[in-house]
């Protein structure tokens, strides 16, 4: 699409770091190995600080939702009460049960949330704010999350407990099912964006701010993309995996420590990234609701001046970051909101509902695409 | 020897092992449920390796068909299965296994004479890289078209197929409400699969797909 010749190229601190050290006198090579680990490491400690924010917005919400408090006394409102979470966990004894195959044990947790963090590869926060922006971007994503089920079902069979194996089955069967129309709803949005990277998706999506975001040429796309996230995350009303009435707490039920703590954070770390690719796929990614290139150009300033690219770029991070706590919010108050479905229900409303319309939406988006190229990006 | 090609070296050596120790593992070890898993890691190591050919996309797609798909029914159908029960034993094993192992061996030669003998540096297009999506794609909806088809009309047909075998026994008439329930699909004239519910004993047979509560 034209708009993507106006998005101005943006802050891109790999250049200026490279520059700044090999102005110090250090080889090319050396400057780019320096550069490599800083942005995983900060993406790694983002997702875990989000997963913090997300324990404590978790508990105040759900606090607010039936008339309590909540944390209180951990810190000014209760901040410091998922700090405490962790710590606790950290500190428990890791008990590996009679007769389990030990080494799947540990090996289970480790497969479910390796994935969820490597999927942080492609999220973008701004047009070179992301660690790689690989040309596989969305796919890469849904590709990672189809490991998790391999470790869910080694965790579910390795506990040597017929509810772990029971929800490990379950976990990996909703996991398939979803999976398939969240495809289709991510190939519609591909289809019209003519990439799978992350940055071309959000690039065509911010030409004229909030009116081109996808969540308006694609709104059915949009609802499906949000059930099949929550039921990939296993949120309430699709946390069957773990209904603790039936299941107990299905196959997390015998772990403790910091192996429940690895699938806590996991689930969690799941969450915030599935909002991010919500808000980057329907939301316009890092987009303001009104361009920044016209908010320069009503205030007299070139968009490439240091001190308003960096304005961009920090303008950009907040708005995914409230784009996403905003869905967030949403997935919380669902889960309060929505009753669980049961497992039958579930199934049936992935294969039979979900997955036709999820069909038919893309194919209407394709005869659109044919018909409308200039709104649908032909 | 560059940084680069050092770290090129080193990841094809480590996921070469993973493959190969993992595939030995997959045939030698005698517990399925291990084998099984064991799978998934060559199928991922596999999908290193054309991370490291630059063919991302197939190595995305190895995850998601592979490692997401076929091993994930495979752990299903294996856990669904899981009786513990100690197989009979096979008169002649050790000369069976020594049968297998020889065909094995002569085949692994033969594999390793065509890899070096084989002139390896063939001309071919300079590699795309991203591209190669776009290029895939253009390949399969224009040459490649007739095996595309081909190979989606033989998944459908393992799916009805599976449908077929999954809904052996069904009620003609609805197990709740009593209605009559339209089989047609799967009924044949010689060999009647409908089961009058009167007829069995309704604990026994339960339809495949139906859950429990």
């Amino acid at each position: 699409m034209e708009t993507t010749t106006l998005v101005s190229s943006g802050l891109d601190l790999q250049a200026s770091f490279v520059d700044t050290l090999q102005g110090l006198g250090l080889s090319p090579g050396a400057a780019r190995l320096l550069w490599l680990p800083l942005p995983m490491v900060t993406v790694l400690v983002a997702a875990v600080v989000g997963v913090l924010v997300n324990v404590w917005l978790e508990r105040k919400i759900s606090a607010a939702v039936q008339q309590r408090i909540g944390p209180e006394y951990a810190g000014p409102l209760g901040v410091l009460q998922p700090m405490a979470d962790g710590l606790k966990l950290v500190f428990k004894e890791d008990i590996i049960p009679a007769r389990a195959d030990g080494l799947l044990f540990t090996l289970g947790p480790v497969l479910v949330l390796v994935p969820v963090i490597l999927s942080w590869l492609v999220v973008p926060f701004g047009q070179n704010l992301l660690i790689s922006n690989v040309g596989v971007g969305i796919f890469l994503w849904i590709s990672l999350s189809s490991i998790q089920p391999i470790g869910l079902l080694m965790s579910g069979y390795s506990s040597n407990n017929k509810y772990s194996l029971l929800g490990g089955l379950r976990a990996a069967a909703q996991s398939i099912s979803y999976e398939i129309p969240l495809a289709l709803a991510v190939l519609a949005i591909v289809m019209m964006s003519n990439s799978l990277s992350t940055v071309d998706i959000v690039n065509q999506q911010n030409g004229a701010g909030i009116l081109s975001w996808n969540i308006w040429r694609q709104p059915v796309g949009f609802v499906i993309f949000w059930i099949c996230a929550l039921a990939e995350c296993e949120r309430l009303p699709f946390d069957l995996p773990e209904a603790e009435e039936e299941l107990v707490a299905g196959y997390q039920t015998e772990y403790s420590g910091m192996k429940f703590a690895l699938f806590y954070l996991g689930s969690y770390i799941n969450l915030v990234l599935s909002a991010l690719m919500v808000s980057v796929l329907y939301l316009g990614g890092w987009g303001f609701p009104v361009p920044v290139e016209w908010l320069a150009g009503w205030l007299g300033q070139s968009v490439d001046a240091p001190v308003v690219q960096v304005i961009t770029a920090t303008t950009g991070i907040v708005m995914t970051v409230l784009k996403a706590y905003l869905l967030v919010f949403f997935a919380i108050l669902l889960r309060w909101t929505v009753p669980r479905v049961r497992i039958d229900q579930l199934l049936d409303l992935g294969w039979k509902f979900l997955l036709p319309i999820a069909l038919v939406n893309l194919l209407v988006t394709a005869a659109l695409k044919l018909a409308f190229p200039m709104a649908f990006g032909g | 020897m560059t940084l680069a090609s050092t770290i090129q070296q080193l990841c094809f050596l480590v996921l070469a092992a993973v493959v190969v120790v993992g595939a030995l593992g997959v045939v030698l070890l005698p517990n399925i449920v291990y084998s099984a898993f064991l799978l998934g890691g060559v199928f991922l190591g596999v999908a290193g390796l054309y991370l490291l050919l630059n063919a991302s996309f197939v190595a995305a797609a190895q995850i998601l068909v592979y490692v997401g798909a076929v091993n994930v029914l495979i752990l299903f159908a294996i856990m669904l299965v899981n009786k513990k029960e100690n197989l009979a034993a096979i008169p002649g094993l050790l000369l069976r296994r020594l049968l297998s192992g020889g065909v094995c061996a002569g085949l692994f030669v033969l594999l390793l004479r065509v890899a070096f003998t084989t002139h390896w540096a063939l001309p071919g297009p300079l590699p795309v890289g991203e591209e190669a999506t776009i290029r895939i794609g253009e390949h399969l909806f224009s040459d490649y078209l007739l095996p595309f088809e081909l190979a989606s009309v033989l998944l459908l047909m393992a799916m009805i197929g599976a449908i077929v075998l999954a809904r052996r026994d069904v009620y003609s008439s609805d197990v709740i409400t009593g209605e009559p329930v339209d089989q047609g699909l799967i009924e044949k004239t010689r060999t009647p699969l409908l089961i009058d519910p009167s007829a069995t004993s309704a604990a026994g047979a339960q339809p495949l797909l139906e859950t429990t509560p």
